[in-house]
């Protein structure tokens, strides 16, 4: 399986405007698009240019070696870039049309938009299973009519439900790291993002409870955009729909290529994309 | 069956075995030394307790319960100018009260002003007022008490005795807050309120440390999901740091027991059990053992090191019981 088919009707429109214009420079106003994006950590510029669109019902994986921009492109995305110190951007993220990084923006707003799950899970173990689901709803004072069905929805979502239904009270920390990793997937999922990025949420999880992320990253991406960075080639052949290549030659990091998953790993146009793709590096 | 011979591995399964090492020389010397140096604070520790015990053992001995309890002071010689054991009452019961009295005062006060100097410290204030202001309250902390306990009695008393008429005003009803006679100076209130400007930068000290090594990913965990800065400090942080702070509260606490000089400069020593904070009596066992330390004979010296007794199990119970509730409160969050 190269492709995912797609789904929605979202989904159909979102891969003919891929297709005609892969990455483009205008602005559509629809879903998620950067545009020229640059960053810097101090003097050091870490990604140069860098213009890309995401269409609500894809999975779009991020590729390419370690130091090369991956997951700072997507922490430009969410506004978490700016956390760490002296880190400096320039371009536009637009979401639906409108400046993520405009003055006078509530960058809370901004992030239940567009939700984010990490590298290593990070459950808050002060918190039971269910309250970590729900946390997204306390932390950024949002109302919900039934939260029952907002905690059974969402840990069904991520796949989890059917393994923690009759322990909902013991604390987070009480999972397996795999376990974690989607009850941090169903956190995100009960702010009821648009957007959610994954920063190699796999990397440290054995290979069942990868497969597992990647069953749940299928099921959610008919009805959001996700956006997943990864080092598994083999990861970003099965869950996603487009696939790009950043590469950084001793400067900024840069996108190589970016294309429908299937062509990027049979007939990649760059000669570097085919490079890291068949393992002849990175 | 033939005979054979049992070896001990045949019936309990495989002999575990001695697992040994032999260190090297100069690793064994270093051990020593570290040794040597964590012992001798034990050892110095030890040593005063057994001083203290083995000079006031013969009043505590005499004077039996009544020394907690008690609230009179009164070397009574006889007719021939010798020491009565009989007729002398040590009592130090009102000192007791008024040294928890005032030190919890002191943490009430403190605590509070503490966390929130912490979490500006850590998530609020700009580097270079972070860096002045880390600064100005570990100076705090080296400061000496008597300085405090100056400016306690010549500029804040007379604010604090304003509060005090205050607290009496709205809050009178509360047995707490009644003062009969009318004496607002020098009451525990003001003591507690000089001793906690001395423990805050002990307790914020404490709160910033243990807030600062709040787990990076979980306070990215927070932004993600839309947290406001002060909604991400008290789902993560807090959790994190409430063991540290409960423990920092504790050494504060310790500290606000023990404090001598600066106590005896704002708190009147009067021997009468006063449980009316705002009211000008009192007095803490260490100010009071100052106090006497001058003008005591060799028997009322002996009461005095019974105090320092008493007041040193004390500190010991406070720690034991902040090590306690750190424990209790320490897994969650963690």
């Amino acid at each position: 399986m190269t492709t995912q088919p797609l789904t929605s009707s979202l989904g159909e429109v979102a891969k003919n405007r891929f297709e005609s214009k892969i990455a483009s420079t205008q602005v559509q106003g629809i879903g998620l698009e950067a545009r020229g994006i640059h960053a810097w950590f101090g003097d050091r510029m870490v990604l140069e240019d860098l213009s890309l669109d995401f269409w609500s019902g894809t999975v779009t994986a991020l590729i390419g070696p370690s130091g090369c921009g991956k997951s700072t492109f997507i922490r430009t995305l969410n506004r978490m870039h700016e956390f760490i110190p002296g880190a400096a951007m320039a371009g536009q993220v637009l979401l639906n049309g409108q400046d993520v990084y405009a003055p006078g923006t509530d960058v809370t707003k901004i992030r239940l938009k567009i939700g984010m799950v990490f590298q290593k899970p990070n459950p808050f173990p002060s918190m039971t299973i269910s309250e970590n689901v729900l946390a997204g709803l306390k932390l950024a004072q949002l109302k919900v009519e039934n939260k029952d069905d907002l905690l059974e929805e969402c840990l069904e979502r991520a796949g989890l439900w059917t393994e923690v239904k009759d322990r909902l009270g013991a604390y987070g920390g009480s999972l397996s790291g795999g376990q974690q990793q989607r009850l941090c997937i169903a956190r995100s999922l009960a702010v009821r993002p648009e957007v959610l990025l994954m920063d190699e949420p796999c990397s440290s999880l054995d290979p069942g409870s990868t497969l597992k992320i990647e069953e749940t990253i299928s099921h959610l991406s008919s009805t959001m955009t996700i956006i997943i960075v990864t080092h598994n080639m083999q990861q970003a052949a099965r869950v996603s729909d487009y696939t790009a290549f950043f590469l950084s030659e001793g400067g900024p990091g840069k996108m190589v290529e970016v294309g429908p998953t299937g062509e990027i790993f049979s007939r990649p146009k760059d000669k570097r994309t085919e490079n890291y793709v068949t393992g002849r590096f990175g | 069956m033939s005979q054979t011979v049992i070896s001990p591995a045949s019936v309990g399964g495989p002999t575990k075995r001695e697992i040994t090492t032999q260190p090297r020389v100069s690793d064994r010397v270093f051990a020593g030394i570290v040794t040597s140096g964590a012992l001798s604070s034990l050892v110095i520790l030890g040593l005063i307790f057994f001083f203290l015990t083995f000079q006031g053992f013969s009043v505590l001995r005499t004077q039996g319960f009544r020394f907690i309890t008690g609230s009179n002071w009164q070397v009574v010689q006889d007719a021939a100018g010798n020491f009565d054991p009989k007729a002398t009452q040590f009592g130090i019961g009102a000192m007791l009260i008024g040294t928890v009295l005032s030190a919890l005062i002191a943490i009430v006060v403190a605590v509070p002003i503490s966390i929130l100097s912490a979490l500006f410290l850590n998530f609020f204030a700009p580097p270079f007022l972070k860096k002045i202001m880390v600064a100005v309250v570990d100076l705090m902390a080296a400061f000496p008490s008597i300085l405090f306990g100056l400016w306690g009695f010549f500029i804040l008393m007379p604010s604090a005795e304003y509060w005090a008429k205050l607290l009496h005003h709205f809050l009178g009803f509360i047995p707490l807050f009644q003062v009969d006679p009318p004496i607002y100076t020098r009451s525990p209130f003001i003591a507690g309120l000089v001793l906690a400007i001395m423990v805050i930068p002990i307790v914020t000290s404490v709160a910033r440390e243990v807030f600062s090594q709040t787990p990076p990913d979980r306070i990215q965990a927070a932004y993600a999901l839309g947290a406001t800065r002060w909604s991400m400090i008290r789902a993560v942080v807090l959790p994190y740091g409430r063991s540290g702070v409960i423990g920092g509260a504790m050494l504060g606490l310790g500290r606000a027991m023990g404090e001598t000089v600066a106590v005896y400069t704002v708190l009147n020593v009067v021997y009468q059990v006063n449980w009316h904070v705002l009211l000008g009596a009192g007095g803490n066992v260490a100010s009071m053992i100052l106090l006497k330390f001058g003008e005591a004979g060799p028997e009322e010296i002996k009461a005095l090191m019974a105090a320092g007794l008493i007041l040193f199990v004390l500190t010991l119970a406070v720690n034991s019981l902040a090590d306690l509730i750190v424990r209790r409160s320490g897994g969650k969050g963690r």
